[in-house]
C-alpha cells in the first residue's frame, strides 16, 4: 500500500510539475486496475489542488479530468456527487482552470449514477459561471457535449429547468462560428425541438440563434480532414429550421427574403427548405404568408435560368397546396385551400390560352404541380382549366397551337393520380377529352398525331375512365393510322400505343386489330406488271412491317399471345411455299416480333405451352422444309433458308427455352436433340418428312442447307436454364465437335462451335469435362500447327468459341487456350483473326453464352483476363518482328476497350506508352479502336495521362488529317474531351489546338466539320472570361 | 436575371425547334464532299441562347434558315437576325455572338457579314454599322465583360 501511495504520489508529480501528459494515462490505467480509488487520488492531487498557482491548480484538475474520462464507468454515487460539487465549485475559479474543469463535467455527464438533481446543479452553474463563446473551439465542443450527454439520459430533470434550459442554451450557442461545434449546437437544437422541451418566451430566440446560418454558405477547405460537408450542415440546420410549427411565423419570411437572393445555392435551399417545413404546417401557420410565398415562387418559375431552381419552386407549390388540403374546414373559417388555388388560377390560367407564349409552359407546370398534391386540389384546378383548354383547343386552327394545348392537358392527365375506387377526376369532361384526342389522331399534322397518342395513353392509365366504346373508337384510329401512316415517327408512337392499350383492354384487340392486321398482311400488292410498282411494292413493304411490329407490341397479355402467334406464324409459313410473296426482310422482322413477344409476355402455362408446343414445332418443321428443298433446287428457293431468316429464328427458340416454363423448355431440348441426332420428325407438324434424315452428319456434295440448322439446335440448348439437363450430352458434343471441325459452311462450323462451346460452359466441373476439353484442344492444335491443314479456319474458331467458354466459368484449363492464342498473333495468316478474336472473348455475345440464357457468367471476368494477361501481350509485342506488332496492339486496345472504365483508368499508367504507340501505327483499325478506348478515360482522366499530354495531344492532332473519315471524328471528340480537363494542364496548348483545329473546319464531310466546330468552341472558351 | 428586376420582353413568343438535321447515306460516304449549305450555317447559330431567356435563338425566331445566305463557293456568309421587339437592347449583343460563332467555326476563307432584318429595329442602321465594322468587333472582344457576356450565349446548356 505505501508503495502504492509513493507511485501514485510520483505520478502527481511527474504529471503536474514534470509536466509529462503521459503519466494521466499511468495513473487512469491505475485507478482502473484498482491499485488505488479516486479518493487516493484526490488525497494525492491534494496539494496542487490547494496550490496558489493558477496554473499548478489547472495541471491539478487536468490530471483528475483525464482520469475521469477513462474511468467514469466506475464511479459510485457518492464519489460523482462529491466530484460534482468540487468541479461546480472550481468553475468560478481563474480562468486557466476552466477547460480541465469542463472536460471533467463531462466526463462525469456520461456517468450512469448521477444523483437526482445534479444535472440540474451543473448546467445553472455552467450557464451562470462560464460565457461558452469566449471559451476555446474545444471547450466549446465539451459544453456541447455535456448538454447532448445529459439530454440523452436526463431528459425528465432538463425539462424541469423550464425555459431556463432553451435560454441557457441559446446563450451557449450565441456567436459559434466553428462548422464542427455548429453540428453539434444544430444537434442540440434539433433535440429541444424534437423532444418537446418547453421553449417559454425563447421560441424567436432559438430561432434566430439557429436562423442566421441559413442558408448555409460554407466549402469545407481541401483535404479538410474532418469531412464535414456543406449538405451535412445544411441537413442539420433545416431539420432545426423545419422541425416545429412554432417557428412559421419567422421562418416563412425569412424563406420570402431569401428567395430574393442572387445566389442560385441560396434560392435552391430556401426552396428546398420551405418544402421540407410545410410538410409539417397547418393552414394558419401559412395563412398570413400565402400571397408573398406565392409571388416569390411564381418568380422563381416564371424566369427561371436553372432547371434544378424550377423544380425545386414546383415541389414547393406540391408540398405548399398539400399542406393547405390536409386544413379541416369549419363553418366560419374561409377555405385556405381554394383561396390560395384562387391566386395561383388567376395568375396563371389566362397565360394557357396564349400556346405560343413563352409563359405558357411556366403556367402550365405551376398549374400542374398544385394539381398533384391533392384530390381536392386537382377538382378545383382541373374544373378551372379543362373547359378553357378544351375551348381553346377547338377554337385554334393553328397545329402547333392545338399541339401544346393538347400537350398541356396531357401534362395535366399525368399530374393527377388515380386511386384504385375514386372515379377519376376527368370523368366530367371524358366526351370532350375522346373527341379533342380523336380529332388531332384524324389531323395530317404527324407531331399532332404523335401526341394524341400519348394523351390517349394517359387516358387510358385513369382506372374507369374510357368506355368500351372509347377504346373500339380508339383502336380504329389506331388501326388506320398502322396502315395509311408514313411517318416513322407517328407509327412509332402508335404501335407504343397500341401496346399500352392492349395490354389494359384485350378484348377490342382481339376483335378488331388483329384481324385487320393479318388481312392486311396477307394482302398481295397490286398487279405485278403496273408501271406504278417500285413505289406501290415500297409502300405495301412498309404498311407490313408496321403491321408485324404492332403485332408483337400488343400481345402482352396472353389472351393476345394467342392470336398474334399465329398470324406470324402464318407469314413464315405462307413465305415458305410461296402462297403469298414476302420478301427475306419481312421473313426476318416476323420472327422478330416473336422474339419480341417471347420477351414480354408473362410466363404462364398457357404461353409456355403456346411457345413450346405451337410455336417452337412450326419454326423447326418449316426450317426443315425449306432445307430438304435444299439450295440448289430449281425454280424459286424459301427464304427460310436464308442465313438472315435462321439468325433471326434462333432468338425467338432460345428465348422462349431461357425464360418460359423450365419443364416444358425440357421438353422441347429434349425433342430437338433426336431430332438432329436421329432424325426423329414425330413432334413436328404438316409431317411427311423422308425418314433418314441426318442433319448433323456431313451432306452430299457439301450440301449447307440442312447442316446450318445447327444453329436452331443451339438456340435450344444453350439458353436451358442450368437446372434443366440435356440428353444424351456426349453424343451431342460428339457430333458437334465433328461438324465443327469439318464442315466448310461458315454459318454451319461457327454454329456448331458455338453449341458446343455453350454446352461446355454449363457442364459440371470434373474429370470428363477436363478430358472432353484436352481431347479437343489436342484435335484443334494438330489442326492448327499443320500450316496446310484445309480446317485451320474452323479449329481456330471453335478454339475462340471455347476459349470464351471457360473463360466465363474462370475454367483452368483456359490458360492452356490463351497461350495457343497468344502464339497465333505472330501466325502469318490467322494473326490478325487472332487480334480481333480477344474483341470476341472480351465482349457479350448477343445469341449465347451471356446472362439471359443462364451461362455460367462470374463477375468481373474482363479484370480477371487482363491482369493475367497484361503483360504476355507486352512482352510479346516487344519481342515480336516489326511487320506483326499491329496485331498486338489490336490484340490489347481490343481488350482494354472492353474493360470497366474503374479498371481502365488504374490500369492505363502501366499501358499508357503501348497505346499511345498504337495511336501512331499506320493501320486505322488500331488506330480507331484505340482512339475509342481512350476517349471515355478522357472524361475523368487519370494523373498518368495528364503527365503525358504533349504526346498525346501531338498524336491526336496528327490523326485529323487522317485520310479516314472516321478516325478524324474520333481523334477531334479526343481532343474536344480534353478541353475539360484541368485547365491549368491545357490552357498551355490552347494556342496550339485552336490554329490546328482551324484547318478540320473545312473538311470535305459534313460529320467531321461538326465534330471540329464542337471542339473549337470549347476549346475557345477555355481560359476566357464566362468560358467554364 | 434574379430577383425583382423585370425581364424587358417577359412573356415573348416561343417557336418550335426544328430537329436535328436528318444522316443521309452520302454524310458518311467517304468518297462525297459535302458543301457547306444553309442548314450548315443555321444549325451553328441556332442554338446560342439568347441573353435575357433561358431560349436559344431559334425558340424565339430570332434567327430563321431562310434569313441564311451562303455561298460555299465564293465563300460568302450573310445572316439577317430579328429582335424580338424594335426597341431591344441586346441587339448588338446578339449580333457580335453570332458574328463570334461564325468566325470560331468558319474556316476563315470566309467573309461573314451579320445585320438586322430591314425594319425591325429602330436603331438598325448604327448596329450594322457597328457589327461590320472589324475593328470595332475586336476591340468589343478585348472588353472582357463583354466577353464574358458573349461567351456565356456560345455555352452550350446554361444554368447551374
Amino acid at each position: 500500500m505505501a508503495a502504492d501511495g509513493t507511485l501514485m504520489l510520483s505520478l502527481v508529480e511527474e504529471f503536474v510539475s514534470g509536466l509529462q501528459d503521459s503519466k494521466a494515462k499511468e495513473a487512469a490505467t491505475c485507478v482502473k486496475d484498482g491499485q488505488f480509488t479516486i479518493l487516493q487520488l484526490v488525497e494525492a492531487l491534494g496539494l496542487s489542488l490547494t496550490s496558489s498557482q493558477p496554473h499548478t491548480r489547472a495541471r491539478g484538475v487536468q490530471l483528475l479530468s483525464e482520469v475521469l474520462h477513462d474511468c467514469y464507468g466506475g464511479l459510485t454515487e457518492r464519489e460523482v456527487e462529491v466530484l460534482i460539487a468540487f468541479y461546480e465549485n472550481r468553475l468560478k475559479d481563474h480562468y486557466v482552470i476552466t477547460p480541465p474543469v469542463l472536460q471533467g463535467l463531462r466526463a462525469l455527464t456520461k456517468c450512469t449514477v448521477l444523483p437526482p438533481g445534479s444535472a440540474v446543479s451543473m448546467l445553472r452553474s455552467l450557464f451562470q459561471d462560464v460565457h461558452a463563446q469566449s471559451l476555446m473551439l474545444a471547450e466549446r465542443a465539451c459544453v456541447y457535449n455535456m448538454l447532448i450527454n445529459l439530454m440523452a439520459t436526463r431528459e425528465a430533470e432538463l425539462k424541469g429547468l423550464g425555459a431556463d434550459f432553451v435560454f441557457g442554451f441559446v446563450q451557449s450557442m450565441d456567436g459559434e462560428r466553428d462548422p464542427r461545434n455548429l453540428l453539434l449546437a444544430f444537434q442540440i437544437a434539433k433535440s429541444i425541438i424534437l423532444r418537446g422541451y418547453d421553449l417559454g418566451k425563447f421560441t424567436e430566440e432559438l430561432f434566430e440563434v439557429t436562423s442566421c446560418y441559413f442558408p448555409i454558405d460554407f466549402s469545407p477547405p481541401p483535404n479538410d480532414p474532418h469531412g464535414i460537408t456543406r449538405e451535412d450542415l445544411i441537413q442539420m440546420l433545416r431539420d432545426v429550421l423545419t422541425g416545429t410549427p412554432r417557428f412559421a411565423e419567422f421562418l416563412l419570411p425569412l424563406i420570402i427574403e431569401k428567395l430574393d437572393s442572387d445566389v442560385q445555392s441560396a434560392k435552391l435551399d430556401s426552396l428546398q427548405t420551405l418544402t421540407a417545413g410545410v410538410s409539417q404546417y397547418e393552414h394558419k401557420d401559412l395563412a398570413e404568408f400565402l400571397e408573398g410565398l406565392w409571388a416569390s415562387l411564381r418568380r422563381e418559375v416564371f424566369q427561371t435560368s436553372s432547371e434544378k431552381i424550377e423544380s425545386a419552386g414546383l415541389a414547393a407549390l406540391t408540398a405548399l397546396t398539400s399542406c393547405l388540403s390536409r386544413s379541416v374546414l369549419n363553418s366560419d373559417s374561409e377555405d385556405s385551400l381554394s383561396t390560395f388555388l384562387d391566386l395561383v388560377l388567376k395568375d396563371c390560367k389566362h397565360h394557357l390560352c396564349e400556346p405560343d407564349l413563352k409563359l405558357v409552359w411556366p403556367s402550365a407546370k405551376l398549374l400542374q404541380a398544385a394539381c398533384s398534391a391533392s384530390n381536392r386540389a386537382s377538382h378545383i384546378i382541373t374544373d378551372a382549366v379543362m373547359p378553357s383548354l378544351i375551348e381553346q383547343y377547338n377554337s385554334r386552327a393553328q397545329c402547333s397551337h392545338r399541339r401544346t394545348l393538347l400537350e398541356v392537358v396531357q401534362r395535366f392527365i399525368q399530374s393527377v393520380k388515380t386511386c384504385e375506387n375514386e372515379e377519376s377526376v376527368f370523368l366530367a369532361f371524358r366526351p370532350s377529352l375522346c373527341t379533342m384526342v380523336f380529332s388531332a389522331l384524324a389531323e395530317t399534322n404527324s407531331s399532332l398525331q404523335i401526341t394524341a397518342t400519348s394523351v390517349l395513353t394517359s387516358l387510358a392509365q385513369q382506372t374507369g375512365l374510357l368506355l368500351d366504346s372509347d377504346i373500339e373508337l380508339a383502336v380504329d384510329h389506331l388501326t388506320r393510322l398502322l396502315l395509311t401512316e408514313e411517318d416513322d415517327r407517328v407509327s412509332l408512337a402508335v404501335v407504343e400505343c397500341a401496346g399500352a392499350l392492349a395490354e389494359l383492354h384485350p378484348a377490342a384487340f382481339i376483335t378488331k386489330l388483329i384481324p385487320r392486321l393479318k388481312k392486311e398482311i396477307f394482302s398481295e400488292p397490286m398487279d405485278q406488271d403496273d408501271n406504278r410498282v417500285a413505289s406501290e411494292k415500297k409502300s405495301h413493304h412498309a404498311v407490313r412491317q408496321r403491321c408485324l411490329s404492332a403485332l408483337a407490341a400488343v400481345a402482352i397479355q396472353p389472351s393476345v399471345v394467342q392470336e398474334s402467334t399465329p398470324v406470324l406464324l402464318d407469314v413464315l409459313s405462307s413465305a415458305h411455299t410461296g402462297g403469298v410473296v414476302f420478301s427475306v426482310e419481312e421473313v426476318v422482322l416476323a420472327c422478330h416480333s416473336l422474339q419480341r413477344i417471347a420477351e414480354r409476355v408473362q410466363d404462364t402455362e398457357e404461353t409456355g405451352r403456346c411457345f413450346h408446343d405451337v410455336v417452337i414445332p412450326r419454326l423447326l418443321s418449316l426450317a426443315l422444309q425449306a432445307a430438304l428443298q435444299g439450295e440448289g433446287s430449281p425454280g424459286r428457293r424459301s427464304p427460310l433458308v436464308e442465313e438472315v431468316v435462321l439468325s433471326a429464328m434462333v432468338p425467338v427458340i432460345s428465348t422462349s427455352c431461357s425464360r418460359l416454363q423450365p419443364t416444358l423448355a425440357g421438353q422441347t431440348a429434349s425433342r430437338a436433340v433426336s431430332l438432329f441426332l436421329d432424325g426423329d420428325v414425330s413432334f413436328l407438324p404438316d409431317n411427311s418428312f423422308p425418314s433418314n434424315i441426318q442433319l448433323l452428319k456431313k451432306q452430299q456434295g457439301d450440301s449447307w442447307s440442312q447442316s446450318q440448322m445447327v444453329c436452331l439446335l443451339m438456340g435450344c440448348v444453350c439458353s436451358l436454364p442450368r437446372s434443366v439437363e440435356v440428353p444424351r450430352m456426349d453424343h451431342l458434343m460428339t457430333e458437334l465437335e465433328e461438324m465443327s471441325c469439318t464442315c466448310s459452311h461458315p454459318l454451319s462450323y461457327t454454329s456448331a462451335a458455338k453449341c458446343f462451346a455453350g454446352l461446355v460452359n454449363k457442364r459440371p466441373q470434373g474429370d470428363s469435362l477436363d478430358s472432353l476439353i484436352q481431347r479437343t484442344m489436342k484435335r484443334v492444335c494438330s489442326e492448327l500447327d499443320s500450316a496446310s491443314s484445309p480446317v485451320r479456319t474452323q479449329a481456330f474458331t471453335l478454339m475462340i468459341w471455347v476459349a470464351k467458354a471457360l473463360l466465363l466459368r474462370y475454367h483452368p484449363l483456359f490458360t492452356t487456350l490463351t497461350d495457343k492464342l497468344f502464339s497465333l498473333l505472330d501466325d502469318a495468316d490467322l494473326g490478325p483473326a487472332a487480334a480481333d478474336a480477344f474483341w470476341l472473348l472480351m465482349s457479350d455475345s448477343a445469341d449465347i453464352l451471356n446472362r439471359s440464357c443462364h451461362a455460367d457468367v462470374r463477375i468481373m471476368y474482363r479484370q480477371r483476363f487482363f491482369s493475367e494477361n497484361s503483360a504476355k501481350l507486352v512482352q510479346g509485342f516487344n519481342a515480336a518482328p516489326k511487320e506483326k506488332k499491329p496485331n498486338y496492339l489490336k490484340a490489347l486496345s481490343n481488350i482494354v476497350n472492353k474493360l470497366p472504365k474503374q479498371v481502365q483508368v488504374t490500369e492505363l499508367p502501366a499501358l499508357l506508352s503501348l497505346l499511345l504507340e498504337a495511336l501512331s501505327c499506320p493501320d486505322q483499325g488500331v488506330q480507331l479502336s484505340t482512339l475509342s478506348c481512350l476517349q471515355p478515360v478522357l472524361i475523368d482522366p487519370p494523373p498518368a495521362l495528364i503527365q503525358q499530354l504533349e504526346a498525346l495531344v501531338s498524336r491526336l492532332l496528327a490523326l485529323i488529317s487522317s485520310p479516314a473519315m472516321s478516325v478524324r471524328i474520333t481523334s477531334l471528340r479526343c481532343i474536344h474531351a480534353i478541353s475539360r480537363f484541368p485547365e491549368h494542364e491545357v490552357l498551355p496548348f490552347r494556342a496550339r489546338v485552336l490554329r490546328a483545329l482551324a484547318r478540320p473546319l473545312d473538311d470535305r464531310k459534313r460529320l467531321v466539320r461538326r465534330e471540329a466546330v464542337q471542339a473549337r468552341a470549347e476549346w475557345f472558351l477555355l481560359g476566357s472570361p464566362g468560358g467554364s | 436575371m434574379s430577383g425583382g428586376t423585370q425581364l424587358e420582353n417577359a412573356n415573348p413568343m416561343v417557336f418550335q425547334r426544328s430537329g436535328d438535321r436528318l444522316l443521309t447515306a452520302n454524310d458518311e460516304d467517304e468518297d462525297v464532299h459535302d458543301p457547306i449549305d444553309h442548314r450548315e450555317i443555321f444549325d451553328l447559330i441556332r442554338s446560342i441562347s439568347d441573353p435575357e431567356h433561358p431560349l436559344s435563338l431559334e425558340e424565339l425566331n430570332v434567327v430563321e434558315q431562310v434569313r441564311v445566305k451562303v455561298n460555299d463557293a465564293e465563300s460568302m456568309v450573310g445572316i439577317e437576325f430579328t429582335p424580338t421587339i424594335p426597341h431591344c437592347s441586346m441587339a448588338t449583343l446578339i449580333g457580335l455572338s453570332i458574328k463570334v460563332k461564325l468566325l470560331r467555326s468558319l474556316p476563315d476563307r470566309f467573309k461573314i457579314d451579320v445585320h438586322i432584318t430591314p425594319g425591325t429595329h429602330a436603331s438598325e442602321e448604327a448596329v450594322n454599322k457597328q457589327l461590320a465594322d472589324k475593328e470595332r468587333v475586336a476591340a468589343a472582344l478585348e472588353n472582357s465583360s463583354l466577353l464574358e457576356v458573349v461567351n456565356q450565349c456560345l455555352t452550350p446548356n446554361r444554368g447551374i
